[in-house]
Order: structure tokens, then sequence, then C-alpha cells
């Protein structure tokens, strides 16, 4: 690990002077805020990451989940995973939420990590982890070792012949179907981000992920009421029951009247660039009869536009199961 | 159990030393540690940090884990660095009561919190129940794994999990056990859940 400078920020205002002297807030960033520490701590000991400056934004008030006057949820980034899972208005509301979390990581992982840690929680791929390897996401411009390499775990959608590196998060998948909103804070005040909007495609430059700026802050994340009479679901596919990494996984919010579809989000995960909604799933399902030939229909609509690579073709099949059963599963 | 740590850890200092002199004589088992600073150069930091409920001040690099600051500098050896990534559990510890990687959690940012080790938890004389339901039913087979069970084991009782079998290997699913104790190890935590 190379060396850093720590502080401990007594208010926001703290953090964001000492994230704003970085030159980046992406893959490169010399000054890291630290949470939860268990994405950064972990790559700082392979020297993927090497801030020379960490601030520790741990005791910053923003540890709540709070009812908004209009009937949605305002979580404050720091609230922890295994919290945010556990609380009432989550299960009872945002169902998919509630089982996207509890299907992350260890319990004691999800101690640790926070909301706003998660939405920057970084790829799995073997060669974004390994300095000894080419990489344009963390080297940019060295090259891409995973499109001939061991892909088996990497992505089929929102990929480019820069990068195909997959986002892990659950947390992040079911915000997507929720239509999350990131509050941030920066140099320039605050902003929402709507969530389809703040995770950027790889293109050709994969080393940024995020629309994080030097000094930004997320300070929250804001979910709509959510939708009257509707269900979600989130199921995951994985190489073991447990403590695994999804292959791919479905979080879907599905909503019906007298037999037709008149509500529907679905979002993938283990299979994009960045947690992918898919608008031609929805648009497939909506008026149609909740049906398993509309769910299967549905998820051939999702995974049209899927290129595999050499090790992860089964994906495309694997992500249209998924896509069907948690649809069918929601509409129970 | 806590003589036959004190023995296997007297052995592996015995046989650390006989390798280092092998290599080359200078060979300590402070270098040999995998997480001591590697690099120098930077300042050392004062960290106070509240352990089974002792105060300790320390001159730390504010590199060192929460791991490493009781292995090396408290000599509290019973929390284990089995992967040093978050990925298999030995380094189970309680901060504030709550279960977590002691090998991803920083000294420094648990500065003010209440941490438990295996040895806050009981010791030979007055064992906690699940100490004594892990020993009663074999849990453990090589012992590695087993304080970081034992804490995340502990903790798991207090988290609002339903009362399956299911439950509780799910739940402790962040715990790994390569020798595959891991029927003994239900055993064990179902007794104590349903005492």
């Amino acid at each position: 690990m190379e060396p850093f400078t720590f502080s401990r920020a007594a208010d926001p205002a703290q953090a964001i002077t000492a994230g704003a002297a970085a030159s980046t807030a992406q893959q490169g960033a010399e000054v890291r805020f630290v949470a939860g520490g268990t994405t950064l701590i972990d790559l700082m000991k392979l020297d993927v990451e090497t801030p020379a400056r960490l601030v520790d934004i741990n005791h910053l008030p923003l540890a709540k989940v709070e009812r908004t006057s209009g009937g949605g949820l305002k979580i404050g980034a720091l609230v922890r995973n295994s919290d945010l899972a556990n609380n009432a208005d989550v299960q009872r509301d945002y169902a998919v939420l509630s089982q996207a979390l509890l299907s992350g990581a260890s319990g004691q992982l999800r101690n640790m990590a926070t909301t706003g840690g998660n939405l920057l929680q970084r790829t799995r791929c073997v060669y974004f982890r390994d300095i000894d390897m080419p990489c344009n996401k963390r080297e940019p411009g060295s090259g891409c070792s995973a499109i001939e390499g061991f892909n088996r775990t990497l992505a089929v959608l929102g990929t480019s012949k820069h990068c195909i590196a997959s986002n892990p998060s659950d947390m992040n998948v079911a915000l997507t179907a929720l239509e999350a909103a990131i509050v941030i804070r920066g140099v320039h005040g605050e902003r929402k981000v709507p969530i389809g909007e703040f995770f950027l495609l790889p293109g050709n430059t994969p080393n940024r992920e995020t629309v994080m700026q030097p000094g930004d802050l997320i300070t929250h994340v804001r979910l709509p009421p959510p939708h009257q009479g509707a269900r979600s679901h989130y199921l995951k596919l994985r190489d073991r029951a447990s403590y695994e990494f999804a292959l791919a996984s479905a979080a879907v919010v599905l909503a019906s009247d007298g037999g037709a579809i008149r509500h529907a989000r679905v979002a993938l995960g283990g299979v994009g660039t960045r947690p992918w909604r898919s608008p031609e799933a929805e648009a497939a399902l909506i008026g149609k009869p909740a049906t398993r030939a509309t769910f299967a229909a549905a998820a051939e609509a999702a995974m049209r536009d899927a290129r595999p690579q050499s090790q992860n073709g089964f994906k495309i099949e694997l992500a249209k199961r998924c896509i069907a059963n948690a649809l069918a599963t929601a509409a129970a | 159990m806590t003589s036959n740590e004190l023995t296997r850890r007297d052995m592996l200092t015995v046989a650390a030393a006989g390798t280092g002199a092998l290599v080359g004589g200078s060979f300590s088992t402070e270098a040999a540690s995998a997480a001591g600073p590697a690099k120098t150069g930077q300042g050392m930091m004062d960290i106070s940090l509240r352990v089974n409920g002792a105060e300790h001040r320390l001159s730390l690099d504010p590199r060192t884990t929460l791991l490493d600051t009781l292995r090396e500098h408290l000599h509290l050896t019973g929390t284990k660095k089995g992967c040093d990534h978050g990925q298999c559990g030995a380094c189970t510890v309680h901060v504030d009561g709550r279960r977590v990687n002691s090998c991803l959690t920083l000294a420094a940012v648990v500065q003010g919190a209440d941490i438990t080790t295996i040895e806050g938890l009981g010791d030979p004389d007055h064992l906690h129940p699940m100490q004594q339901a892990f020993l009663e039913h074999d849990g453990y087979q090589c012992g590695y794994c087993t304080s970081g069970q034992i804490m995340s084991a502990t903790a798991m009782l207090k988290e609002p999990w339903g009362g399956s079998d299911a439950d509780i290997k799910e739940a402790m699913s962040g715990n790994i056990c390569r020798c595959g104790a891991y029927k003994n190890i239900l055993a064990a935590i179902r007794q104590v859940r349903t005492a």
C-alpha cells in the first residue's frame, strides 16, 4: 500500500474542500473519501488505488433513512447496507432493494459498506485488480486484457472495444429499477442526478465510471414514492448460493390492472458495464397480460443487443431466464 | 483451546525464525509480516483505540489496519489473518457490537469505537456460550478460522435473521472454513440460538 495522510472530516464542507484539491474523482484520484472502506482499502492493498490523502467521512451526519413529505425515501450516504436492508420502510415499500442488499457480500461487509460507497463500487475484473496486467480502466491506453482473456464474469451489454468490465453491485441494480436519484454536494453546491445518468458507459474512457467531479460528496439517495400496487423482486444467479457476485441478476417492479401490466421497471446486474436499465423489456411488458409468454418476450427484448465475449456467451441465456423468473415471481 | 493456540503460535514463531536463518539470517518475523508497512518515509499518527474495554495509545503508520494493530501492536493474536481482502472472515471482530472484517478497517477509522476481539469474549475459565458450544460440537479442525467464526456467530445472534438452519448458513457465509467443519459449526450456533 502506498503512503497517505489521514484526516477526519468534521463536516461535509471540509470533505468537499479536501476532495476538490484532486485532479480527478475517477481512477487515479489523489484524494479519496473513506467510509466503509470495503472497496477502497481492498484496492489500496492491491495498489490499484493510490490516494495521497484519505479523508474519513464516517462521522458526517448522513446515516439516517427518512420518509420524505412526498412519500418517498431519503437515504443518507452513510447508511450501512445491513441497516438499509433491514429498515422497515425499505422492506415494506422497496422490497427489491432490501433483497438486493441482502444478496450482496457477507454479514460483515454489509455492516461496513455504505449506500454512497456502494454506488462507487468498482469492477471485479481480474485485470483491473492486477497492476501487472494491461487494463484501460486502470491505466488508460494500456489495452484490455479481458477481451482475449478471462471474461467469463464480465459484461455482454454496454461494452466497448476498450473495456468489458461489469459493474458488480446488487444495490445499484435495485436503485436503477426504483429510479433513484443521487444527491451530490460539490464545490458548486448541490445537484440531483438520476441514477440512469450517474453511471457512464466505458466507450473510449473506461477510467471514467461516474459523473463524480473532484470535491463531489454523495450525501443522499432519494427514492420516489413506491408505485401504487406494484410488487418488486430481485433475483440473483451466481456460482454459489451465497457470498458471490452475480453472473446475472434482475431487479423488477411490476403492477397490473385487470390482467394487463400497467407499470414495469426492469434493471439487470452482472451483465452490463453499468447497472443496466432495460427500456426494451419494459416496453415489451406494458399493456400485455402478465403471463410467462410476455415475460419471455421481455427477456428476449432486454438481451437483443447483447454481445458475447469468448467465455461469457452463456450469460445471455442466463440473463433471459433470470428476467423471466424475476418477473414471474413479482407477478405471482 | 487457548493453550493450543499458544502452542501453535510458539511453533510458528520457531519455524519462521528457522526459515529466516536459512534464507540469510536477517529475516525477522516483523519483516515477514505481509501487512507491515513495506514502504517508509511517511509520518506516524497518534491513534487511540479501545479494545476489550482497555484504552491503548499507539503511534502507527496511517496504513495500519485494525487487524494488524491487534496482532502486531497489541499482541492480540486470537484474531487471524486469512485472505487480508475481506473474503474469508478469519479477521472478524466487533466494532460497537457489530461484526466487521478488521482487515479492511483502518485503525485510524475506528478511534472512539468499542472494539471486541475473541480475547474479550471469554477466557478459558469463563467461556462465552458460543465458545463452549464450539467445543462441545467440535466446530473446528485446524482452528484457524474459529475465532472469526465465533465472533461472527455471536454478532449474528443480535441480527434480524429467521430461525432456520438456512438462515444460519446464509448469515455465516462470510466465514470460510477450508477444513469444512460447517456441519458442526452449524450445530454449535443452533444450540446457542435455541438455548
